[in-house]
């Protein structure tokens, strides 16, 4: 009743009704387009890598594509076995994790653990410096001066290799495993190290296994989505690694990725609708959909130990 | 009794060392990076540093060595970002103005648009190279020109944008809106006098950092075609080439002194780089807010 009253009062005073306000609707409904670009990105990704693909797939069997062993889209006697091109990448990808994994989190274990808060406020930002320069400079590096470098350790690599490109790669991706590492420690409530420490626990012991078991998931969220880098990076292998689609898994080989396979065939002037212009359009499809799984599982991880935690 | 106190004794010494050894692999994992990158620079700078001249600057590439530059890379590189801040920016801002300002959570299509955007940042830049190629290249019938590879860049650092935009926007109190609220303002009035100018350090600190990983791009500009030999001006509707495909097609050429001149291009990738880097840090440490 005595809102009513109130309301009943008010209007008399020329307090104005609610009404629509059609300029902020409009305003509203510019920023809702804005958001329709990144839809229409994916929607258009999607569409890109399928349609072509689809034909693809009509001249050339899935079964041909995921079992043949040869690669060789150009010749005359054309062959278009896509497990070279996923065996080089692996074998890139096995390197350069190798390098990531545990420098990223002994980074990360180190920034959240040890480092006091005026070193991490330096080495944080000053990491991810490694993160910022181009790929090309590291392809640049990994063939001029890490490849020669190796041999000159006597290790017998070739002049392009998957070994040089890898390890380059590892450590571009160490600030990568870091931060989200590190991003997960920090989100371990400090009562659960001030418990491992009353015990009496050395600093060794509450960093491997309280801290790192309780971030697991971010941990594990940031190895995939390194993983993930590591298989859709493209100027490092495409400068350092060759491109010479075989099976081997010997690192001082010459090997081609699929990234690169995608990056060299768009440089050639292949003619356009022909079935190997739309190799492109398929071996980048099955590049996106392992990428794809991978990201998808490291957002899930992240969201989980936000949920524990946050 | 003894025994007992030797082992603890042990036992202490054997953690201390193992807690050091720790340590130490702690610190080679904290350096390695900068190892690398301290031995990049040096390299890089050795090689290219005397070939960064006035030839580099001004003169159009060239078969012949001594006589070439990177006037078109770096004037290609300068449009792109140009272009870039005219698109990439508006954009950006604008979705992270939907979703922190009017997206309801709640909203399964928000949700799917906030995951969208998560995914999006994670997908290789050469799959966007790819979609540049079907839909702007062929499809919508641009042409391998500067405008489809600004175009196509303006996608991929979207979603870096759209999450500095949103963070910055998210920093600014509630009680600012309240108070806005209170006075009688509009949303719209709200955001756009209260909300957006409190954000702007935080936007613009984003979006220089966008930009520069935009212009280190290489892939995707490969496949939308920069890879033409352009010995002239670039224009925006026309041929284009960039700092990173000259560094490139350098690097490919098989003699010595178009890989040192591809280290020089690297150095003026690089200080370009650094400066804007410096300049996002610049803005963030001068302008931000504590609230």
């Amino acid at each position: 009743m005595a809102t009513s009253d109130l309301t009943a009062g008010a209007q008399p005073l020329g307090l104005r009704a609610e009404r629509r306000r059609f300029g902020e609707d409009a305003i509203k409904g510019i920023f809702a387009l804005c958001a329709l670009v990144s839809v229409l990105t994916t929607v258009g990704i999607v569409a890109a890598l399928l349609l072509p693909s689809i034909e693809f797939f009509q001249e050339v069997s899935l079964v041909e594509f995921f079992t043949e062993t040869r690669w060789a889209p150009l010749f005359s006697n054309a062959s278009f076995g896509v497990l070279p091109l996923l065996v080089g990448t692996f074998s890139v990808t096995i390197w350069a994790c190798l390098v990531c994994m545990p420098f990223g989190l002994g980074a990360a274990i180190y920034l959240s653990e040890y480092a006091r808060p005026r070193a991490r406020r330096i080495l944080k930002p000053a990491l991810e410096v490694l993160a910022g320069i181009p790929t090309v400079v590291y392809g640049f590096f990994a063939l001029t001066f890490f490849t020669p470098f190796l041999q000159d350790l006597g290790l017998d690599v070739g002049v392009f290799n998957a070994l040089s490109a890898g390890i380059v790669m590892g450590v571009m991706l160490v600030p990568t495993v870091a931060s989200i590492s590190e991003d997960a420690m920090s989100a371990v409530p400090q009562d659960l190290r001030d418990g491992a420490y009353g015990l009496g626990a050395s600093r060794l012991q509450v960093s491997t296994r309280i801290v790192v078991p309780a971030a697991i998931s971010g941990i594990v969220a940031s190895y995939v989505l390194a993983i993930s880098r590591a298989v859709g990076e493209t100027m490092i292998v495409l400068i350092a690694a060759g491109q010479l689609a075989r099976i081997t898994f010997d690192p001082r080989e010459a090997i081609e990725t699929m990234t690169a396979f995608i990056a060299a065939t768009g440089i050639g002037d292949v003619p356009t609708g022909s079935t190997a212009y739309k190799t492109i359009f398929a071996v980048g499809l099955t590049l996106f959909c392992i990428t794809l799984v991978m990201n998808v599982i490291s957002i899930r991880l992240v969201r989980k130990y936000r949920e524990i935690y946050e | 009794m003894s025994a007992h106190t030797l082992d603890l004794k042990n036992r202490a010494t054997g953690d201390k060392i193992r807690g050091r050894l720790f340590y130490a692999l702690l610190l080679v994992s904290v350096t390695v990076g900068f190892v690398l990158l301290g031995t990049l620079l040096v390299d890089v700078f050795r090689k290219g540093l005397p070939f960064v001249d006035g030839i580099l600057l001004t003169e159009p590439p060239s078969a012949v060595p001594e006589r070439a530059g990177a006037r078109p890379a770096i004037l290609g590189t300068i449009y792109i970002m140009g272009l870039l801040l005219v698109m990439a920016v508006p954009i950006g801002v604008g979705t992270a103005i939907y979703l922190e300002e009017y997206a309801n959570r709640e909203k399964w299509y928000n949700r799917l648009l906030e995951l969208n955007i998560q995914n999006l940042a994670a997908v290789p830049s050469i799959v966007y190279g790819i979609l540049g190629l079907a839909f702007l290249v062929r499809g919508l019938g641009l042409g391998r020109v500067t405008l489809a590879g600004a175009m196509i860049l303006t996608l991929l650092v979207l979603p870096i944008v759209i999450v500095a935009s949103r963070e910055a926007i998210r920093a600014v109190p509630d009680s600012i809106r309240q108070g806005a609220y209170a006075l009688g303002a509009t949303q719209w009035q709200t955001i756009s006098r209260q909300v957006l100018p409190a954000a702007i350090p935080g936007i613009a600190t984003g979006s220089i950092l966008a930009l520069a990983r935009a212009i280190g791009e290489t892939a995707p500009l490969i496949l939308v075609g920069a890879l033409t030999y352009v010995a002239f001006d670039p224009t925006i509707l026309g041929p284009f080439t960039a700092l990173p495909i000259q560094i490139y097609q350098w690097i490919a050429r098989p003699q010595e002194d178009f890989r040192l001149l591809a280290a020089a291009a690297i150095i003026v990738l690089l200080v370009i780089l650094l400066t804007m880097n410096a300049f996002a840090i610049w803005l963030r440490n001068r302008y931000q807010r504590r609230w």
